[in-house]
């Protein structure tokens, strides 16, 4: 998938379902098939690493990075320095259990409403 | 034929949604003549045992406003759910958790330690916090337990609808009232208000920037706004493209921004998180270092997208401090 199509909540929902980190890796800036995706990505990035450091969600859980298709070197020192950084960190706290023990978040009730 | 009972209930809330019934103005007659109320706090003196007392499902409908922090709020929305036909989470802190829920970047004993020990105007020289259960000579002395976490209503009972808005408008409170008392209702589940973003009516859609532009983003109160000119085209947050339409844009027409109150349509399952998309595709930068700096001018990204959804949101609250 282009970078420029992670959706914000896509990134949450990782960290929802317990994810310890998420790694985003994309084609470099200049190399996009569709010109601006990882621009794109670059701008949410940002904006939403800042916001996940006010959910306390460090700064070593949450990377992007460039790294083409040939780049088998950078591919496996990115990941290797990323899963030492989340290791470090150990796991994530999760939200607490919800009181209503058949969960059904807000999303899933109008999915159903609406068909 | 004996009137539907009706209950009107308040948890972690301000009274505004109170307040809310009160702006029905006469059509509040409509409403007294049509039901017979079983509790209703702030304008009646019903106890929590006058609620015990009705038999399962007698009420006909439950409206309670507010998200769910204490004890107390969580077994009296259990008692309604139980004693109701039907429960409306009523209003923005019900639906999302609402302004009180931004509490959630901070647990109950961050909170206690600001509240009673460290707020300018506190003098407590005993250092006496609110304690679940106090020993004094005539006996012990007990308060609702005070959870780390607010919840929405939605995560503590079942909820039947939802009636959106910080507080929800006029005419949306009666053409629920209307649909309930009548029983044309919608599927369970609904939220009683259109399904469109609030920019779909906005008078001022046609400024709305449609590539990248903002180059600063800028704050209400540093600029003099432009009553008809998009927000977003000014520089300034507005959460209108994430947050559902149906509110009559109170706000925009008093020139301030959207914050979001009403939540985000039926397809998106987190409004903070939608807004963040939207805002960052209208910033005009490329090179990261311009980027930073954008991003460094918007000063609290968490607590502006989620102004009334943090409860409601994926990651609900701060992960990295204790929470019970």
């Amino acid at each position: 998938m282009c970078t420029g199509r992670i959706d914000p909540q896509f990134v949450l929902k990782a960290f929802e379902k317990g994810a310890d980190g998420v790694l985003i890796l994309g084609c470099h800036p200049g190399d996009c098939h569709y010109r601006e995706g990882n621009y794109n990505a670059l701008r949410r990035f940002h904006l939403l690493k800042k916001m996940l450091d006010q959910f306390g969600i460090e700064d070593g859980r949450f990377r992007l990075d460039w790294v083409s298709a040939s780049e088998a070197e950078k591919f496996v020192g990115v990941i290797n320095d990323m899963v030492k950084k989340v290791k470090a960190l150990g796991p994530l706290k999760p939200a607490p259990p919800l009181p209503l023990s058949k969960k059904k978040g807000r999303g899933d009730i109008q999915a159903e409403a609406h068909g | 034929m004996a009137k539907p009972k009706v209950a009107f209930y308040w948890c972690a809330s301000c009274g505004g949604c109170e307040e809310s019934i009160i702006d029905l103005a006469e059509n509040i007659l409509k409403v007294i003549e049509a039901v017979e109320f079983v509790i209703f706090p702030v304008a009646m003196d019903f106890k929590m045992k006058d609620v015990e007392a009705l038999h399962d499902r007698e009420i006909a409908v439950s409206f309670i406003n507010g998200g769910i922090r204490t004890e107390e709020q969580e077994h009296m929305a259990k008692l309604l759910r139980k004693k109701s036909g039907i429960v409306v989470a009523y209003g923005a802190c019900a639906h999302l958790g609402g302004t009180p829920g931004l509490a959630n970047f901070f647990n109950r004993d961050m909170i206690f330690d600001y509240v009673y020990r460290k707020a300018p105007s506190v003098e407590n020289p005993h250092n006496i916090t609110p304690k679940p259960r106090t020993a004094v000579k005539q006996g012990d002395l007990t308060l609702p337990k005070f959870y780390d976490t607010v919840f929405t209503l939605d995560q503590v009972i079942d909820v039947d609808y939802y009636l959106p808005g910080c507080a929800p408008p006029p005419d949306l409170i009666m053409k629920a009232i209307e649909a309930i008392l009548s029983g044309n209702l919608p599927p369970k589940g609904s939220v009683l208000a259109p399904d469109k973003s609030l920019c779909h009516t906005c008078k001022r859609k046609p400024t709305k920037p449609e590539k990248a532009i903002i180059k600063e983003i800028r704050r209400v109160h540093e600029v003099l706004l432009d009553p008809d000119r998009c927000f977003l085209d000014q520089g300034i947050i507005c959460m209108g493209p994430a947050t559902r339409d149906g509110c009559g844009e109170r706000c925009i027409n008093a020139n301030m921004p959207c914050r979001g109150c009403f939540g985000s349509t039926s397809r998106v399952e987190d409004q903070g998180a939608k807004f963040l998309s939207a805002l960052a595709s209208v910033i005009d930068a490329n090179d990261e270092n311009e980027i930073r700096k954008i991003t460094a001018s918007i000063v609290d990204p968490a607590g502006v997208f989620y102004f009334y959804s943090l409860p409601a949101s994926m990651l609900r609250r701060r992960r990295n401090i204790a929470n019970e």
